[in-house]
C-alpha cells in the first residue's frame, strides 16, 4: 500500500476535527448525565445541549426553539418531508421536488407516494439547475411543500435557493432545503434565504457522523417521525446526543467562521483541479454547472473507461474518489443525477467525482493530475470501447 | 489525550476484492502491449468475440487463435470495473495455460468456474461482470464459421434473447431461481435489456413462465 493519502471525497465525508473531537469529549466518561434528568448531572447535560442549540441557532440566523437535532440528514429530511406531509394534509397532498436530489428525498416522496400523496419530480437542465418557470407552473392549490437541495452531492450545482424561497412565499407553500453540501461553504443564514426549513449534517462539515439538523421556522408544524419521551421539541424522541451535538454545534461554528476563506481556497484548487483535467486528459468533459457549483466539487466524465476501475487504481495510488458508475452502486443503477442531467448510461458509468477539503493542497491537485493522467492511459489500453466526445458535448 | 494512539477495533481491509482479483486487475494478463501488436494479432487471430456494451457498463472482446483444435493464444479488451477486467484476464489466463485449452472444454467454461479461480466475486457482481464466457464462446463460433465446421457451432441449447448482451433464456431461467421474479429484479442481476430494449416483452414472458414452474 503507498505512504501517500490524499483524501478527495469530502462530499462523502469529512474527518472529524480536533477541536470537535476536544469539545466532545467530555460529555462521554464525564458529564454523561441524561439531559431529561432532574439531578446536577442531568442539569449539566441539559446546559451543554442549550448552548450548543443556541451556538447552532445564532450561526443560522434562528432561534433556539427552531432547531431539532436529528441522527443525520437522511433522518432530518425524512422528519421534513413526512413530517410536513402529515400535518398538512388536510390542505393538500402534493409535493414538489427535482430529479438531482439525494435518495433520501426520493425515497421519503417515495413512501409518501405510496399514501397516496403527490409528488411532481421536476426536471433539470444540462447543468443541473431548476428552471424557475417550470417550478411556479408546478404549484397547484393543493400542493404543500416544496423540497429543493441547496447544492448536489454528486455534480455540485448550487440552486437559486433564494428565488425558490421567494416563489413558495409568494404562493404560500412551505420550502424545505436539503443543505448538507453546502453547511461548510455557502450562506446557510435561515433569515438570507428564506427558508422555512432546513437539513445539515455533522458528517460533511467535519463534525461527528450520526448527527443532524433541521431548522424548523417558527409557526411551521411538524409530526414526528420517532414517537416516544417527547425530547427536541416532541419532534425526535430519543436521548439526546449529547456528545455528538456539542461536536455538531462546535463544527458549524468553526466551519461558518472559516468558510469565504476556505471556499476562496477551494475555488482556486477545484478551478486547477478542473482545467488541468480537461486539458491533460482528451475525452473528458465536466458534469455540472461551470460557475455556479460547490467550490470544493469536480465531476468529470472519463469516456472509453469505467469508474469502479478508476476509482480503485487511484486508491492504490493514495487518492480517495468516488465515482456514478453502477457498478459501485447498492442497486447497479448509474448515477441517477448524470442520468438527470441529460446523459447517457456511459457518461455515468464513466464519471469520477474528486471533493476537496480543508487537507488538500496545490501540490495534491498536482500529484492527482499526474496519477490520473496514468490511469486513464492504462485503462484505455485494455478498453475495447472508442466514444466521440462530440456526442456528448456541444462543441 | 493523543488520539493518534487509540486502536483501531477492526481488522484492516484495504481491498475490497479478492487478492486474486487484485493481482489480475492491476497487472491484466494477455493484454496488447502496443497498438501495433493489436492490429497484428487481430489479422492473424483464428475468432473474435464481442459481448456487452458501454451503455450497459461492461463490454469485452475477445480473439483467440487455435491449432490443433486447441486455443493456444488468446488476447482480450475489457471496459468495465475491477471485477470485469480480472475475469476476462484470468479466464485468458485459463484457456492458454498448459498448452492451451482444449476448444470442447473451453465451451464448458461457466462464469462459476471463472469465479472459482478468483476465489470469489461479490454476489452482485456475478451475473453482470463475467462475461468472459459468452466472449470466449462468441470468439469460438466465429472460429468455427471462419473454418466451415458449422455443424459445431453451439447455440449453448439456450436462445439469446438479449442480442447486444448474448444473455440467454437459460441466464433468465437462473436468475428466477435465485429468487429474481419480477424483470426489475431479473435486470438487477442480467442486465437483459438495458440495451437491447426490443427484448422485454420476451423477458417478461419468460419470467412468468419461469416463476410458475419453479413457484406455483
Amino acid at each position: 500500500m503507498t505512504t501517500k493519502n490524499i483524501y478527495m471525497d469530502h462530499a462523502s465525508t469529512t474527518p472529524t476535527r480536533k477541536e470537535v473531537v476536544m469539545a466532545m469529549l467530555p460529555y462521554f466518561a464525564n458529564e454523561y448525565g441524561n439531559p431529561g434528568s432532574m439531578h446536577f448531572k442531568g442539569l449539566s447535560a441539559k446546559n451543554a445541549l442549550d448552548v450548543a442549540r443556541g451556538d447552532v441557532a445564532a450561526v443560522i440566523g434562528a432561534s433556539p426553539s427552531e432547531i431539532v437535532f436529528t441522527g443525520s440528514g437522511t433522518e432530518s429530511v425524512n422528519l421534513a418531508i413526512k413530517g410536513i406531509a402529515h400535518a398538512y394534509k388536510q390542505n393538500g397532498r402534493h409535493i414538489i421536488t427535482q430529479k438531482t436530489e439525494h435518495h433520501a428525498v426520493f425515497d421519503s416522496c417515495k413512501a409518501l407516494e405510496k399514501e397516496g400523496f403527490e409528488v411532481t419530480y421536476l426536471n433539470v437542465d444540462r447543468n443541473g439547475l431548476v428552471d424557475l418557470k417550470k417550478l411556479e407552473e408546478a404549484i397547484r392549490p393543493d400542493t404543500i411543500l416544496i423540497t429543493i437541495m441547496y447544492a448536489n452531492n454528486e455534480i455540485g450545482t448550487v440552486q437559486p435557493i433564494k428565488e425558490i424561497a421567494k416563489i413558495a412565499k409568494a404562493r404560500n407553500v412551505l420550502f424545505h432545503t436539503d443543505a448538507c453540501q453546502a453547511g461548510g461553504l455557502l450562506d446557510i443564514n435561515v433569515k438570507n434565504l428564506g427558508v422555512d426549513l432546513l437539513t445539515l449534517n455533522g458528517s460533511k462539515i467535519y463534525g461527528p457522523k450520526g448527527t443532524g439538523m433541521l431548522y424548523v421556522r417558527a409557526g411551521v408544524k411538524l409530526e414526528p417521525v420517532i414517537h416516544g419521551g417527547g425530547q427536541e421539541f416532541g419532534l425526535r424522541s430519543g436521548t439526546e446526543n449529547v456528545a455528538g451535538i456539542v461536536g455538531f454545534a462546535t463544527a458549524l461554528k468553526l466551519a461558518q467562521e472559516e468558510r469565504l476563506e476556505e471556499s476562496k481556497r477551494l475555488t482556486a484548487l477545484r478551478d486547477k483541479l478542473i482545467s488541468g483535467i480537461l486539458e491533460r486528459i482528451p475525452k473528458t468533459f465536466l458534469n455540472g454547472h461551470p460557475t455556479q457549483r460547490l467550490p470544493n466539487n469536480v465531476n468529470v466524465t472519463i469516456l472509453d473507461i469505467e469508474g469502479e476501475a478508476i476509482v480503485l487504481h487511484l486508491s492504490e495510488l493514495g487518492i480517495c474518489a468516488s465515482t456514478g458508475s453502477a457498478c459501485t452502486s447498492k442497486i447497479l443503477e448509474p448515477s441517477h443525477v448524470i442520468r438527470a442531467i441529460g446523459l447517457p448510461y456511459e457518461a455515468a458509468h464513466g464519471s469520477v467525482r474528486l471533493t476537496l477539503g480543508k487537507s488538500n493542497t496545490v501540490a495534491d491537485v498536482e500529484y492527482v493530475l499526474e496519477v490520473l493522467s496514468k490511469v486513464v492511459e492504462r485503462l484505455r489500453k485494455i478498453s475495447p470501447v472508442n466514444l466521440r466526445v462530440e456526442d456528448f458535448v456541444k462543441v | 489525550m493523543n488520539m493518534e494512539n487509540v486502536k483501531l477495533n477492526e481488522r484492516k481491509n484495504e481491498w475490497f476484492y479478492t487478492d486474486v482479483v487484485r493481482d489480475h486487475f492491476f497487472n491484466p494478463r494477455n493484454i496488447f502491449k502496443t497498438n501495433e501488436e493489436a492490429k497484428e494479432f487481430e489479422k492473424a487471430a483464428d475468432g473474435k468475440g464481442i459481448v456487452g456494451s458501454p451503455q450497459c457498463g461492461d463490454m469485452m472482446e475477445m480473439w483467440i487463435k487455435v491449432k490443433d483444435d486447441r486455443i493456444v493464444d488468446c488476447k482480450w479488451r475489457t471496459y468495465g470495473c475491477a471485477s470485469a477486467i480480472a475475469s476476462t484476464s484470468i479466464l485468458s489466463l485459463m484457456l492458454t495455460e498448459d498448452g492451451g485449452m482444449r476448444i470442447d472444454d473451453a465451451l464448458k467454461i461457466k462464469p462459476q468456474d471463472i469465479v472459482k479461480r478468483l476465489l470469489d466475486l461479490p454476489a452482485r457482481k456475478f451475473h453482470c461482470s463475467v462475461l468472459g464466457d459468452k466472449a470466449l464462446r462468441a470468439a469460438i463460433n466465429d472460429y468455427f464459421r471462419r473454418t466451415g465446421q458449422y455443424g459445431r457451432i453451439v447455440a449453448d441449447g439456450a436462445k439469446v434473447i438479449d442480442k447486444v448482451l448474448k444473455i440467454t433464456d437459460k441466464d433468465i431461467e437462473e436468475a428466477v431461481l435465485s429468487g429474481a421474479l419480477t424483470l426489475e429484479d431479473v435486470q438487477k442481476r442480467t442486465k437483459v435489456g438495458t440495451h437491447d430494449r426490443s427484448c422485454i416483452p420476451e423477458v417478461e414472458q419468460l419470467i412468468e413462465f419461469y416463476r410458475k414452474k419453479y413457484f406455483g
